[in-house]
């Protein structure tokens, strides 16, 4: 297990660097950092001051061993547009993105599990159809509609929840939280509904396939056999089976949702990460946009570490090394 | 007899119901089971074999359902349980053994958690009186160290440890009777007698009776006091395990004992009983077996033969009288 952590580890070492080489590139493609400083009344002298100043003269390896010196710091230089360090930027916006992606994560993981095993176990019932039918709309429809959706029925009709912004908030350090006001847990609800509904359809969905299949196994059967209870047999040896997958999936959709919090931020004018990133794109913020890019990929790969080791806790055939093919 | 026999099946009927009509899997199945006794079950691939031992263990899968006929386990009527008394049934006196010791246990729980899960699930002990009786039951079934690989995962076992393993939990709780499909078959060849040898032990100093289910005849020549005979859903023959073997009754019967190849006669050719099993949907409405029978006549086309007596057994054959007179000239 230490080997394969030690692997998972170079790997994902091996895609932040790669990540930071298209970053660090984007400086060199994309506008002239030079020209976007200095506006246009600047000299020939000060723009050569400048990019002397900034270390643009030096060959690219060391430009690029100096930038991944300070992204591993945190640091990713200033941002063109707003004059002010990224690092700090993304430090005020952080709490804003994490808040939504967590909860959303949770109640997608939560909820899609319950869904899906209650599918799966009442397979003809009615309310597992109508729960089934209604899982299509949520794989199908896309994300800012159901949220436009949501604002006009719960906003603009019904006039109980806010349809922008985070509300009131509660400083704990450099921490911003909206959790602790009710103005803050207000506004986070139909953006949290909103993130989530796509992988609470996905997760439920799988969870209820997996589980149809585990059912079928012969170890369900000797269970049977052995007279344990079927709810036992349904939410013990069952579910544990069906979570492998499951895990997978929804630790791979935890990342995504954190990255791509971009447009449910968009509709609900949630200030976190994903508008920063917009607004830079539009912009052509480089130093914004390249430290987004590191911080998306970062994402990814610390979460799926942590799906790794989960594989350990959940698959004891894993810990001793050997891969045994799933049998059925 | 004073004791009721330990099992009791009378005119079993099973029957599928599926789009083309209903499918008769099982057709007026009949025989018992005394206490410590081992009856075998042989047969080719879908006589029934399997679906005789499910249906005794309430486990037949839709759209199977019992048509017909009674199961009575120590003269108390088991087959019309409601699901909850049926299932406090299985494990509790009513063992199984499966075919594959590899899909049989979860994967992800220690076999030690299996075995106290099933022992608690039926007995009202306590954690660490059940895990002791655990490692009792696995010293008993021959496992090393016991006390260390009770906390050890399915797949840290070979499948011989594995199906000894699935043996201390069909035996965990002492039943009256246990269900053995095929548990040899998924084994080495080197494994297949140990497990056997210790099915039978464990069973004969416990008084446990065993309904064994297999295609290998060594298996049943060497474990069973008696053996059934079946042939596309029905009982063609059965007997005393001896009588069965040396003088088989039933045309069916005497070609699957002839095809056991003997030791000390040379062959080009193995003997094969010609054609094959009637599908389901296809049984002829006389014996099920006289389109492949040698020995066929007229009437064995037209009406169908209930088993009756013939010798030490009873066989469902109209020829019955003849057969018997040949082998025994």
């Amino acid at each position: 297990m230490f080997a394969y952590s030690i692997r998972s580890l170079a790997q994902g070492a091996l895609v932040l660097v790669a990540v930071a080489f298209i970053s660090f590139s984007m400086f060199r493609f994309v506008g002239d950092p030079v020209a976007n400083m200095l506006g246009q009344e600047a000299t020939l002298q000060d723009r050569q001051e400048l990019s002397e100043r900034l270390g643009l003269n030096d060959p690219w390896p060391v430009q690029f061993a100096r930038f991944i010196g300070n992204a591993v710091q945190g640091e990713f230089g200033v941002s063109y547009r707003q004059g002010r360090k990224v690092s700090d930027l993304i430090k005020e916006r952080l709490p804003a993105t994490v808040e939504l992606a967590v909860l959303s994560a949770l109640v997608a993981t939560v909820v899609g599990v319950l869904l899906g095993v209650y599918a799966a176990i009442n397979r003809t019932g009615f309310l597992s159809n109508a729960i089934m039918s209604i899982s299509l709309i949520g794989v199908s429809l896309p994300t800012f509609l159901i949220g436009i959706g949501l604002i006009y029925i719960f906003a603009v009709e019904l006039r109980w929840l806010p349809s922008f912004g985070r509300g009131e908030t509660v400083k704990i350090g450099w921490w911003s939280t909206g959790l602790l006001t009710e103005s803050g847990r207000k506004s986070l609800i139909m953006p949290v509904l909103t993130l989530a509904f796509f992988q609470l359809t996905l997760i439920m969905r799988l969870v209820r396939s997996e589980m149809l299949e585990v059912m079928r196994a012969e170890f369900i059967r000797f269970a049977r056999a052995r007279g344990i209870a079927e709810r036992t047999i349904e939410l013990k040896h069952a579910l544990r089976n069906t979570l492998v997958p499951v895990v997978t999936i929804a630790g791979l959709q935890l990342g995504s949702v954190i990255a791509f919090a971009i447009v449910t931020e968009t509709v609900f004018q949630w200030p976190g990460l994903g508008a920063l990133f917009v607004n830079a794109v539009q912009f052509a913020d480089v130093p914004v946009m390249a430290a987004y890019l590191m911080f998306v990929a970062a994402v990814f790969v610390i979460v799926n570490l942590i799906v790794d080791l989960l594989y350990f806790l959940l698959d004891p055939r894993l810990r001793s090394g050997q891969r045994v093919a799933k049998g059925h | 007899m004073a004791e009721p026999a330990v099992l009791e099946v009378k005119g079993l009927t099973l029957e599928f119901a599926t789009r083309h009509g209903t499918l008769r899997a099982l057709d007026d199945i009949s025989f018992s089971i005394r206490r410590g006794e081992v009856l075998g079950v042989v047969g080719e691939s879908g006589a029934g074999k399997s679906l005789t031992g499910s249906a005794i263990i309430g486990l037949v899968e839709r759209p199977g359902r019992i048509t017909g006929g009674e199961i009575r386990l120590k003269g108390e009527r088991i087959d019309n349980l409601p699901p909850d008394r049926m299932r406090a049934i299985r494990g509790r006196r009513i063992g199984m053994i499966f075919q594959d010791p590899l899909t049989s246990l979860n994967p992800v729980f220690r076999i030690g958690d299996q075995l106290i899960e099933t022992i608690q699930t039926h007995t009202g002990m306590g954690q660490a009186e059940a895990r002791q009786r655990a490692i009792a039951l696995l010293t008993e079934v021959g496992i090393p160290a016991p006390e260390n690989r009770i906390d050890a995962y399915p797949h840290e076992f070979s499948g011989g440890m594995r199906q000894r393993v699935v043996i201390a939990l069909a035996l965990s709780v002492e039943p009256d009777l246990v269900i053995a499909d095929e548990p040899t078959t998924a084994l080495d060849v080197s494994v297949q007698a140990q497990i056997i040898t210790l099915l039978k032990r464990l069973c004969r100093t416990r008084g446990t009776s065993v309904m064994l289910i297999t295609h290998d005849m060594g298996v049943i020549a060497e474990t069973a006091d008696r053996v059934a005979v079946m042939y596309a859903g029905r009982i063609v023959e059965i007997g005393p395990v001896k009588d069965v073997i040396k003088h088989p009754q039933h045309p069916y019967a005497s070609g699957l004992m002839g095809a056991i190849p003997a030791l000390d006669t040379r062959l080009n050719r193995l003997t094969q009983i010609s054609g094959s099993m009637p599908r389901l949907d296809a049984i002829p409405a006389g014996c099920a077996f006289a389109p492949r029978c040698t020995k066929a006549i007229d009437r064995c086309r037209s009406e169908r033969p209930d088993l009756m007596p013939a010798g030490a057994s009873e066989a469902a054959c109209w020829l019955v009288g003849k057969v018997s007179a040949e082998a025994s000239a």
